[in-house]
């Protein structure tokens, strides 16, 4: 018992100790997985409407998705790294791969959102002379932006964990913490960045949530 | 364009509609008046869908035409089309996210009504459905199947049209919720002279809201008869729809003239 306890105190004096670095990797961390999810969401719901339209496309669209998602992430920022523009700066690539991360499960939810809005609903709609993007806009995206949301928010989760392995490549955040401390063997380092990870991989899924049941339509 | 009164609002012209291999619809010509309600009656599979979705365009023929106040309406634009006819199915379809002030009020928003003209129609029709004023600020899962279907019809008058086209609108309906909705439809119609297309599976109901009843059976019209001739008719099919229904029927026939 007192063990844990002088554990903790040791480990709540590193993070005091270095708090204004603590906050400077949160930042980090907050701005590639900030950055990559707004990318992802740009690409991600467009794709998502226009596949749930043309079904002809929703396989192809689907499949490559999955692929990227199988790419082990150590692996995709080691590709990643020769790519000219990209290379030059870790933090552009690291905010692409965890783009390409966080497309899957947010073309996949507007896909299934928009296909899951009540048929009749977009018949009657139709019937009546909406236009196309009429209907999209009025309709269909409205009474899907909770399904939409829910794969943004598993998107964010999954982002702040992987965003760690990005201080693999020099892309800074919370990861840095945590692989300085496997080189140090020095458990509260780790815990440094594993902690604040944590309690922000928590926060934003709360937030997310809290904005899906706030839109959640009637 | 004035057009004489006995001219065909709707007409279909030696239409047909196949969906891969299957004939829907062969050889369909009919004409609906001004100001009637005509019933395309028929089993399910006879056709009778498809060929209300032809008129608004959410289907297209294979062969044929169909005309809107004497014009194709394959040419000019399908939203134009769609917003001069009202269209009421049997899951009513509202908008779930929309409150029943704004169901109602969507067709004449989009064609840029002012608010005001919007808020004023939206509680004339209330009022002509026979709903509370209060209605309107709830949501369509705040309402009973009966009074969804009422803010349905409602919304399909948004805009005034000249033509309603109406796909089983009361077949979902609990027997006396449809029986009062029948009731007010003829009331309805004795007030506004709507062109109705009306689908229905129902020989009650369509000797009862008809002016005139066309029969369908597999894709092809069988007969088109008023209600008193229908139930005296010598064609089989017909006969055998009055014998389905049985007795009683006669007392409910829609004896106007629209």
């Amino acid at each position: 018992m007192s063990f844990l306890v002088s554990a903790v105190m040791s480990y709540f004096g590193f993070m005091l100790q270095n708090h204004r670095q603590v906050l400077e990797l949160t930042l980090e961390h907050l701005r590639l997985v900030g950055f990559s999810t707004l990318f992802a969401m740009l690409i991600g719901i467009p794709l998502g409407m226009v596949i749930a339209h043309r079904p002809r496309f929703n396989k192809p669209v689907l499949a490559s998705a999955n692929i990227i998602q199988t790419i082990p992430s150590l692996a995709l920022f080691g590709f990643l790294l020769p790519v000219p523009w990209l290379g030059e700066r870790a933090d552009r690539l690291a905010i692409l791969a965890l783009t390409l991360y966080a497309l899957l499960p947010i073309i996949r939810n507007t896909f299934t959102g928009i296909r899951g809005v009540d048929p009749a609903v977009v018949e009657a709609g139709r019937g009546m002379g909406l236009t196309e993007s009429q209907l999209l806009f009025q309709v269909e995206l409205p009474l899907a932006v909770s399904v939409i949301l829910s794969g943004v928010r598993v998107a964010v989760v999954i982002s702040v964990g992987l965003a760690t392995i990005a201080a693999a490549i020099g892309a800074g955040g919370l990861g840095e913490f945590i692989f300085r401390g496997l080189a140090m063997v020095d458990d509260r380092v780790i815990l440094a960045g594993a902690i604040p990870a944590a309690i922000l991989a928590l926060v934003a899924d709360f937030g997310v949530g809290w904005l899906e049941r706030r839109l959640q339509p009637r | 364009m004035q057009l004489a009164t006995d001219s065909p609002v709707i007409e279909f012209r030696d239409v047909s509609y196949r969906v891969g291999g299957t004939q829907v619809l062969s050889g369909f010509n009919l004409q609906v008046m001004r100001g009637e309600t005509l019933v395309l009656l028929g089993r399910s599979g006879s056709g009778k869908t498809t060929s209300l979705k032809l008129v608004n365009r959410l289907l297209s023929p294979a062969s044929g035409e169909i005309r809107v106040k004497g014009v194709s309406n394959a040419e000019g634009d399908v939203i134009r089309l769609r917003r001069s006819m009202g269209y009421v199915i049997q899951e009513v379809g509202l908008f779930p996210h929309f409150s029943v002030e704004r169901n109602i009020g969507l067709v004449p928003k989009i064609e840029g009504w002012p608010e005001d003209r919007i808020h004023a129609r939206v509680q004339e029709l209330l009022h002509t459905v026979g709903l509370a004023a209060d209605t309107a600020t709830r949501y369509p899962h705040q309402l009973s199947g009966g009074q969804r279907q009422r803010v349905g019809v409602a919304r399909a008058l948004g805009a005034d049209p000249e033509i309603l086209l109406m796909d089983e609108p009361f077949g979902a309906l609990d027997p006396i919720t449809r029986d009062e909705l029948q009731r007010e439809f003829l009331l309805l119609q004795q007030r506004l002279h709507k062109t109705v297309v009306f689908v229905t599976h129902d020989l009650r109901e369509a000797v009862r809201l008809g002016s005139r009843i066309a029969l369908m059976e597999a894709g092809r019209l069988v007969t088109l008869l008023t209600p008193g001739e229908f139930l005296r008719s010598a064609d089989p099919l017909a006969a055998a729809y009055v014998r389905a229904f049985g007795e009683g029927l006669g007392s409910t026939a829609n004896r106007g003239t629209t």
